[in-house]
């Protein structure tokens, strides 16, 4: 059988297994304890299928469903195989998760719960195959619906509505530059497969049309700004296993679909659209980590977070759009490279983070930050799990994050000159600003971690804090072994990734990479640049325990536990330790101007004094607010010919008569 | 990996360990002959160090885990920086390991430990260290990075033994945005090691202080580990400074021998280098915090100034 029958069968059978779901519908112990963990063992192997498809040539189907005369068109190569296989690994962790993680009593029954999870797993994997634009929009839509539902699972509560209705509707604008993509890629030809798009040389103006429209379309699902908005509201409000999956994999379509305009339906790329990429990763990148340094609620941190990397991953196609464009394909390996490491590690670690946070969630129910602390105690699993996924997410070596910034600073380093002075003055500024927004990335993860974790908890009920059940916490290990393997064995990764960019640039990284041996990545050669992660660790390592053991050998030193020292100060408690306010006060006052900021200080004379701050985005002010309002007075317009009389409304069918009849005379 | 690599890499580990707690206190000794003070002695670190260690540990009673390892894991961050850095030699086999990115990251992650340890045990003090500790560490990471960025621009390499190779074999120039990268890299050394402008490392006064707010919980052998790494960690900037800067007399590949002539040429430079650093200290005035962040953002500007000048002299 090929690679690609194995998928659809495997896609077939998470569909039988949310049918299942279904006819249990409120049999809880069923659907977590036998369909949860079977959906991760079939995404488990659609991993392993995916794995192996990257290295073999691309394989098409035809399905014969959908209407009659537009079959669906499926292939399989190595671009979608790699973000398949990022789907199945993550998916695997998140499912097995899921398993410990849904309730009783919590908003949907979990067999339709059930039904909608596996619906979206499968839905993702079909963007990815699809072959022609009908396909790709029915499993968009498809994957768009299920996510829905998943977002409003609670959806008795008013605010988890309301961010489920601005989700669909930004989703729904972009499916509709989507569509109109597609429209301009077939070329008026009519036939809307992809192959057909492939082979028609649209004139530049239309290409860029193309390009533009599916920035447009897919940055509204992927979180560009300023089409940003519905995802702090949205990935907050979904169960924790799904923000998980829409925050760390679902993004990723948006990106892959991108990729697939930019690098293989359109037969050529302008070197400003790189420039439009480059401009709109970094702003995205800069405003979301400035936000997420800010927020008080620890889920909108992780999902400010998120569009802090889909910014960086934009940066990096953004590059490898400009050197394709000036036929630097080397280069332009290199940043795809980078930017395809950063899907997968953002995968891994963003998943681990909200999953930790739902484990936090079910122990404590608290979200907000001011709530919370001293976890570690509590729940010492899941902290240091947790750990793991802060210090990928801050890009410190030697975890997955570090890996993909490193080559995405290489490969600014290595540009030997574009042609253009002003873009190679560019060049610099826009790697400082990669810098910048890595380093800030730093101290939002440094907050969420210190104020969740450590310290002193903030409310007594936080002492009954139970950690995760082992269900869970296979999930998490499973994803924390995704970041080291991906922070670890570099080069290893690179084989599958360097298949992509053969497919999309023609050159492949892991060729020069290889002779280096297994464990030195250097990209150029090492003269130029080398990092060997494992040696790195090794050394780290062996100076970690040698100063332990020499320290104990020598010294046997005694410890004693005593109350805080605290400067001598004796009144200390939980009270004055820096809420999630206080750690993002420099960050508030540094970068006043971008925040909508609403600050109360209480005054001398307050019987109870209270203090607030509240950050909004601009966006919505600037942009959204006045578009509500506007279609607000259309329709209040339109809604002023409706006035309910049978008269009325004769006289405009009389009306409309005579002066169609005035037209035909004319 | 040879044998004469092996040892210059264990030699230079050897040298920083036992020169580190020396400069710093050669650093005070500076400071309090500009200050017309009478200066403590130059071996003070060492027995304060001495005292440290065999004193018993006090650990708050509700300190997590991570409060107890936070200290090996920055001393080892440190050690590991001070073995890829060459100081000595540029015959360093762990060198490909980690490249000037990851010299950065790793400082990162010792940061990121140090601020996590300080907020672990959730005292008003400590959090305040922290959140202070990553404001300045946001600013003058990237801009570490950039000054390092100036320097590879022009040595087309991120190796650093590499960087101080080629470095040191052309013949003797000006690189304007060497110039930038200088003055960028003196105001981020500064404020990484808690020296005066930015912060006051000879005072407790409870609301200025960053790097001994952090560490205000800690005492007994843990203590000794931390202010041991602080030390490693200035002298660490000072060879980085000093060999991008100043790269002349290092021992190269194939002629350990050099490392004879390498070991005084260090010496003097750092004598020098931390004479120079108290004149600093003695000069400046310590600035309200909220002025930090200016003074860093212009050391990253001069940075990325640097790196511009580079593309448009194309030196």
């Amino acid at each position: 059988m090929l690679h690609l029958d194995w998928l659809l069968l495997l896609c077939g059978a998470w569909l039988v297994v949310g049918a299942l779901g279904i006819l249990a519908l409120r049999r809880f112990r069923f659907v977590s304890h036998v369909l949860f963990p079977l959906g991760g063992l079939i995404c488990l192997g659609v991993f392993l299928v995916a794995l192996s498809a990257i290295f073999e040539s691309p394989e098409t189907a035809i399905l014969p469903l959908g209407l009659p005369g537009l079959p669906f068109h499926l292939r399989l190569d190595a671009l979608s195989a790699l973000f398949i296989a990022v789907i199945g690994s993550v998916g695997a962790g998140v499912s097995i998760f899921a398993a410990g993680y849904f309730r009783k009593g919590e908003g949907t029954p979990p067999g339709l719960l059930c039904l909608q999870y596996h619906i979206f797993l499968a839905s993702m994997v079909l963007v990815v195959l699809a072959d022609d634009a009908y396909a790709f929009m029915v499993m968009w839509e498809t994957m768009a619906l299920s996510s829905f539902f998943l977002v409003t699972s609670n959806h008795r509560i008013a605010a988890i509505r309301k961010a489920g209705y601005l989700y669909l509707l930004v989703a729904h604008i972009g499916a509709i530059a989507i569509l109109l993509c597609f429209g301009v890629l077939q070329a008026n030809t009519g036939d809307y497969t992809f192959d057909n798009m492939r082979a028609q040389n649209l004139s530049p103006f239309w290409a860029s049309a193309a390009f533009l429209l599916a920035v447009f379309g897919f940055g509204a699902k992927a979180g560009i700004l300023p089409l940003h908005v519905w995802l702090p509201e949205a990935h907050p409000a979904a169960p924790s296993p799904v923000s998980a999956l829409m925050s760390g994999v679902m993004l990723k379509t948006a990106i892959y679909g991108l990729l697939r305009v930019s690098f293989d339906l359109l037969q050529m790329q302008l070197w400003w659209w790189g420039l439009i990429l480059l401009a709109l990763g970094l702003v995205t990148a800069l405003f979301g980590v400035m936000f997420s340094a800010v927020q008080t609620d620890m889920k909108r941190l992780l999902a400010y977070s998120s569009i802090e990397n889909i910014g960086l991953l934009l940066v990096g196609m953004g590059l490898g759009v400009l050197f394709k464009a000036y036929r630097m394909d080397a280069l332009a390996a290199l940043a795809l490279t980078a930017c395809l490491y950063h899907v997968a590690s953002h995968a891994f670690f963003k998943s681990l983070l909200f999953l930790g946070t739902g484990s936090v969630l079910h122990a404590t129910g608290e979200r907000n930050l001011g709530r919370l602390g001293g976890l570690m105690r509590y729940m010492p699993w899941v902290a240091w799990v947790t750990l793991i996924g802060v210090l990928a997410s801050a890009g410190l070596p030697p975890f997955g994050g570090f890996v993909s910034e490193w080559l995405l600073l290489q490969s600014f380093l290595f540009t030997p000159g574009l042609p253009d002075p002003f873009l190679n003055m560019l060049i610099p500024v826009v790697a400082a600003a990669v810098a910048l927004v890595a380093a800030l990335a730093g101290f939002a993860m440094v907050k969420f971690y210190g104020v969740i974790f450590l310290g002193q908890p903030r409310e007594t009920k936080l002492a009954q804090a139970h950690d995760a059940g082992w269900l869970e916490r296979i999930g998490l290990l499973w994803l924390v072994a995704g970041c080291l393997v991906l922070g670890l064995f570099p080069v290893q990764v690179i084989e599958p990734i360097g298949r992509v960019t053969l497919l999309l640039i023609g050159q492949n990284l892991a060729d020069t990479v290889r002779v280096n041996g297994w464990f030195l990545l250097a990209p150029m050669s090492v003269d130029r640049a080398s990092y060997a992660p494992l040696v790195f660790l090794v050394v780290g390592a062996a100076s970690f325990y040698l100063a332990v053991i020499l320290v104990r050998l020598l010294y046997r030193g005694k410890l004693r536990r005593a109350v805080p020292w605290d400067c001598g100060y004796p009144a200390g408690n939980a009270r004055m330790q820096d809420t999630a306010e206080g750690f993002g006060q420099p960050i508030r006052r540094m970068f006043d101007p971008f925040f909508r900021m609403d600050i109360k200080h209480p005054t001398p004379f307050d019987e109870k004094p209270t203090y607030s701050v509240s950050v909004e985005d601009h966006f919505w002010h600037w942009i959204y607010l006045p578009i509500a309002r506007a279609t607000e007075a259309v329709a209040k317009l339109v809604g002023r010919l409706q006035q309910g009389r049978i008269s009325v409304y004769l006289m405009y069918s009389f009306v409309t008569l005579i002066a169609m009849l005035v037209v035909v005379r004319l | 990996m040879n044998w004469s690599g092996l040892f210059s890499q264990l030699l230079e580990i050897v040298v920083a360990l036992l020169l580190a707690p020396l400069l710093t206190g050669w650093v005070n000794q500076c400071r309090a002959w500009l200050q017309n003070k009478s200066a403590p002695s130059l071996l003070l670190p060492y027995r304060m160090l001495r005292k440290l260690f065999h004193k018993e540990s006090v650990v708050a009673e509700h300190a997590s885990q991570l409060f107890r390892v936070a200290p090996y894991i920055v001393f080892g961050c440190m050690v590991m920086a001070s073995a890829i850095i060459p100081t000595l030699s540029t015959d360093l086999p762990l060198s490909p390991a980690a490249d000037a990115i990851a010299l950065v990251g790793l400082f990162a992650f010792a940061r990121v430990f140090i601020s996590l340890a300080a907020m672990d045990i959730g005292t008003a003090f400590g959090s305040l260290g922290a959140r202070r500790e990553m404001l300045i560490g946001f600013l003058a990471e990237p801009a570490l990075l950039m000054v390092l960025f100036s320097a590879s621009l022009i040595t087309q390499s991120t190796s650093l033994t590499s960087i101080v190779g080629t470095l040191a074999h052309r013949e003797f120039a000006i690189y304007p945005s060497l110039a930038f990268a200088g003055i960028a890299f003196t105001m981020v050394s500064l404020a990484e090691n808690a020296r005066v402008p930015v912060d006051n490392p000879a005072t407790h006064l409870e609301l200025t202080m960053i790097h001994e707010a952090l560490i205000l919980e800690y005492s007994g052998r843990h203590l000794a580990l931390m202010e041991w790494a602080a030390s490693l960690k200035m002298f660490a900037y000072s060879c980085i400074g000093l060999t991008l800067f100043f790269p002349w007399g290092l021992a190269e590949v194939g002629s350990p021998g050099e490392m004879v002539v390498a070991l005084p040429v260090l010496v003097l430079k750092l004598t020098i280098g931390g004479a120079l650093l108290a004149l600093i200290e003695t000069a400046s005035a310590k600035m309200r915090i909220f002025r930090v962040p200016e003074f860093l953002a212009t050391a990253f500007m001069l940075a990325v100034i640097g790196m511009l000048v580079h593309f448009l002299l194309g030196a």
